[in-house]
């Protein structure tokens, strides 16, 4: 197998994405001179991102993308993405305390932000010790990870917008891209703005609440920080505590939200068009709404049972109250679609309901939403799959297509999917693996649920994991081999596998 | 009515032999054997070349006439045929085409492509195929009135249970006419004490209902059509199990081929689509294909076909249907145990017919190979039927004719001796071939 690339042409329009990665540091910019902080650093980072972006767009300044280019491009813009976006941790880290002035801890923390993983290394989440600058920088990194950043480039840049098909197809989640409008640059502003306007609505009830008097922690500054990572699936907050530093109004009117951004977007346009059945009859919807009902009324059960005991946060009492529906609803909300934030403290769980939020995990969002994991239309197609192996076991000539909403789903798309869930699971498996023996080989024992979370966690770009790794927990000790497979991880979760590998493979074949 | 038929094939042929009588009829084709056969065959006038050529049908006097039938075995020619006409001439053109793609883009928007009627081969086989599966027993079932008034066609066997009886002691059902009774090669219109032989076949007319009833009485055992096998992936099968699946039928369907075999899964997802040799007897045992209650043989040839519906009767299907392409060869199939043989052509000659019959026959079925029709009218003032007791006006009409039933303002009514016909009312006449036409008149 030949694989021609031409590298140029894809690191000459990284060099254009850069400098537009650039302006976006104009936003923690902004908010140093509001909070009147060191301004030096964004300063900075800005004129080196700028200067790189034109250096690289030299390389090849009028590219031509095909195909393989576009891989390559997809692959080497979120991993420079995550490199360019240590500079702001390392800058500001320099001379402090901070564990993000250490390369690797800073390139896990950018990668976990633009991937919108959640997982953190910072030794120590607050305001005290960072700056407000910083804290929005790491917010905004997982806002522009969301939708995707090549989607965002396709819809602004022209230039971009000519590839953009086979772009969008290996950067947005989910087995194939539907194209909402003629024309790809168009469909990529639609995706954007119903994302803009999502979070816009969110920062808008958050800071109303606030404002009526309902959540006194949820100033301005908390309220766009959580937009920043809501919609997302992301999971960062600049608040040690997470969600659960905020009243439970906020706590309600999180939970919308974190179910929309599980939802595919496309869905979202229709609804615009005041086509609703499209989306009630979207097979996908369903079966994600549905997954999350089930599970919620699950926990709810475990938890009245009392699976969470009185604990330093969210601790749950049992028996049937408002408490108990609320965490539930929450943690389902926010791990099945692999946000990542928490109102409770549920690595201190009982080990059942831990091990029940395992398998939520494992579920993802939908296609075309901001979510990782498997996705829930995979999983549809498998299910349907194995039904259908089952089936013709007993009747083998018959000719049974998989369909999913009323359509047939072609038998490579089947193939594609059924190929990519098996890959999936084999790298989560090996990577636990290999995450246990690592550590053990730095002298810490980590239990069966910390190392296959660790590794589910990135994989699937969801943020916590149990024991250390819980929502309030963070990954710091882990040795940097591990932290680099975990940046690998992630990197390759966000891309959903393909065009991550597909750089690989063509970089050993040596073109 | 000046006519002009393009196409002398089967269809076309058989159209202008109903015709001939009482219409001047052109007939195009391209192939001058065919030509030459038409010359001494029927009383038309013949024209060689093609029928989609302006030319042509300058020549045939299209400008003139009333109507033009486009009937090739080519979809393309005959909605061109149609389409040209309409350039220099206000004629009614009709054309056949196979390809349902066409029908549903003309059944969108009426009158498209030039054509201002459609009729579909394909189609309407299924749907003749459908409707002898949705009454047991039937051989030939045609509806009238918007689906009102059902008329079917009975073989009455030795184990019937009506065999020996009079009509009188038969026709215990209140919305239910005898029409007509065809033993050998005669049609009796029966009274109420001809007695009912093994071997004759019996039309019935009246509801929905009590024709399904009648029928289920007749064959015992066979109540409620589950599970039918269609053999073969043909357009035909495919628009019948498409229309099984509308109604609630949920067929299985065997095709040899893997490409159709998927494009046909893909299509009916309410259908079990097997890829297999449809006469592949350790599959057909292995998926019990003795228990169906039909088997339809709808491969591309007729002996197959023959071959198909007679394995799976052997098998155990309760009836089997074939689809038989060359119409000489249906009595054949029925003779040597296929249960009904279905030609297309004939379905589609039908269809013609019943259009350019005089202008307010609606609905014709053609009972028995032309010996018989079954017409539906709509009565005006002028009709003889026109306000007296049926009683008396069947006087003036020819021996052979029956009124079956009649339909006013949307509700069935039954005819009896002192019924008084309206106008406006729907009446489905039986009448023999001879007097069709006569019958027409006095209507």
């Amino acid at each position: 197998m030949s694989w021609r690339v031409d590298w140029q042409a894809s690191v000459g329009l990284l060099g254009t994405g850069l400098k537009y990665l650039a302006v976006t540091m104009f936003v923690p910019l902004f908010v140093a001179v509001v909070y009147m902080e060191d301004i030096w650093v964004f300063a900075l980072s800005i004129v080196f991102v700028t200067a790189l972006g034109f250096a690289l767009e030299r390389v090849d300044p009028d590219p031509d993308v095909g195909a393989r280019e576009a891989l390559v491009f997809v692959s080497l813009a979120w991993f420079t993405a995550a490199l360019v976006g240590t500079i702001p941790y390392l800058l500001a880290g320099f001379g402090t305390s901070s564990t993000l002035v250490d390369p690797v801890n800073a390139l896990f923390e950018s990668m976990s932000g633009f991937t919108t993983t959640g997982a953190t290394v910072m030794g120590q989440i607050s305001l005290e010790q960072h700056s407000h600058a910083l804290l929005i920088w790491r917010q905004l990194t997982q806002w522009l990870g969301g939708m995707g950043i090549i989607v965002l480039m396709i819809a602004i840049l022209p230039e971009v917008a000519v590839n953009g098909a086979q772009l969008m197809a290996s950067e947005a989640p989910g087995p194939e891209l539907q194209k909402l409008t003629p024309k790809i640059a168009e469909t990529a502003r639609v995706l954007w703005l119903i994302y803009f306007g999502f979070t816009i609505a969110y920062i808008v009830v958050m800071y109303g609440l606030h404002l009526a008097g309902f959540a006194p922690n949820m100033n301005l500054y908390n309220a766009v920080a959580h937009g920043f990572t809501t919609l997302p699936t992301g999971g960062f907050s600049p608040q040690a505590e997470s969600i659960a530093y905020f009243s439970a109004a906020v706590q309600w009117a999180a939970i919308p939200f974190l179910v929309v951004a599980g939802v595919n977007f496309a869905l979202f346009w229709h609804v615009l068009k005041g086509e609703f059945d499209v989306m009630l009859e979207n097979a996908e919807f369903r079966a994600y709404t549905g997954a999350i009902a089930v599970t919620t009324a699950v926990l709810s059960l475990l938890l009245v049972r009392g699976a969470a005991p009185p604990l330093d946060i969210g601790g749950v009492t049992g028996g049937v109250t408002e408490n108990t529906f609320r965490q539930a609803a929450f943690q389902i909300a926010s791990l099945l679609n692999s946000t990542g934030y928490a109102t409770s403290d549920f690595a201190q769980w009982d080990t059942h309901a831990q091990v029940f939020l395992l398998f939520v995990m494992f579920i993802g969002g939908s296609a075309g939403s901001t979510g990782g994991g498997v996705k829930v239309v995979r999983w549809l197609v498998v299910f349907k799959t194995i039904r259908r192996e089952l089936y013709t076991t007993a009747h083998p000539d018959v000719v049974k297509p998989v369909r999913l909403s009323g359509s047939v789903v072609d038998e490579d798309a089947v193939r594609g999917i059924a190929a990519f869930t098996l890959l999936y699971i084999l790298l989560f498996g090996f990577s636990a693996v290999f995450i246990s023996l690592d550590t053990a080989r730095i002298g810490i024992e980590l239990s069966t649920l910390e190392a296959v979370s660790a590794s589910l966690a990135t994989i699937g770009n969801i943020g916590p994991g149990f024991g250390r790794l819980g929502p309030f927990g963070n990954y710091l000790f882990f040795s940097d081999a591990s932290k680099l497979l975990m940046v690998f991880l992630m990197w390759v979760g966000r891309l959903e596998i393909v065009p991550v590998l597909a750089v690989f493979i063509s970089a050993l074949d040596g073109d | 009515m000046r006519v002009v038929i393009v196409g002398a094939g089967e269809v076309g042929s058989s159209v202008a032999a109903s015709l001939a009588d009482d219409h001047e009829v052109v007939v195009i084709d391209i192939d001058s054997d065919r030509v030459d056969a038409l010359t001494y065959s029927l009383d038309v006038l013949p024209i060689e070349g093609d029928g989609a050529s302006l030319e042509t049908l300058q020549e045939a006097g299209v400008e003139d006439a009333d109507m033009v039938i486009a009937c090739t075995d080519n979809d393309e020619t005959n909605i061109v045929t149609c389409g040209t006409v309409q350039t220099i001439s206000d004629a009614f053109t009709l054309a056949r085409v196979r390809n349902t793609t066409y029908l549903d883009t003309w059944e969108r928007s009426e009158g498209a492509l030039g054509v201002d009627l459609m009729v579909g081969t394909n189609l309407m086989a299924a749907r003749s195929i459908a409707r002898v599966i949705g009454l047991p027993g039937a051989e030939d079932v045609d509806r009238f009135a918007n689906g009102l008034v059902r008329m079917a066609e009975f073989r009455i066997t030795e184990d019937s249970p009506v065999t020996g009886m009079s009509v009188a002691e038969a026709d215990t059902y209140d919305s239910l006419t005898f029409a007509a009774i065809i033993r050998e090669d005669d049609v009796i219109i029966p009274s109420g004490d001809t007695c009912l032989l093994d071997g004759d076949d019996l039309v019935v007319i009246g509801s929905l209902e009590s024709v399904s009833e009648f029928a289920r009485s007749l064959t015992p055992g066979v109540d409620d059509i589950s599970d039918v096998l269609i053999v073969g992936g043909s357009e035909i099968a495919f628009e019948t199990a498409d229309i099984l699946c509308d109604e609630g039928i949920m067929p299985r369907l065997v095709e040899p081929d893997a490409d159709r075999a998927r494009r046909l899964a893909e299509a009916l997802p309410d259908a079990t689509v097997f890829e297999n040799d449809p006469t592949d007897q350790e599959f057909l045992k292995r998926e019990h294909i003795g228990e169906v209650d039909v088997a339809i043989a709808a491969l591309e040839s007729d002996e197959k076909n023959l071959l198909s519906a007679l394995l799976a009767k052997r098998l155990g299907a309760d009836r089997s249907i074939a689809v038989v392409e060359d119409g000489d060869y249906s009595d054949l199939f029925e003779a040597v145990g296929v249960d009904v043989a279905i030609n297309p052509r004939e379905a589609i000659a039908e269809e013609i017919t019943r259009f350019t019959r005089e202008r307010h026959a609606e609905n014709v079925a053609l009972i028995e190979h032309d010996r018989a029709e079954v017409l539906e009218v709509e009565v005006d003032e002028e009709s003889v039927l026109f306000g007296r007791p049926i009683r008396e006006s069947v006087k003036e009409l020819p021996d052979g004719v029956v009124i079956g039933a009649i339909s006013r303002a949307g509700s069935l009514v039954i005819p009896r001796g002192d019924t008084v016909i309206e106008s406006g009312d729907h009446v489905v006449v039986f009448a023999a071939q001879e007097i069709v036409e006569e019958t027409m008149k006095a209507i």
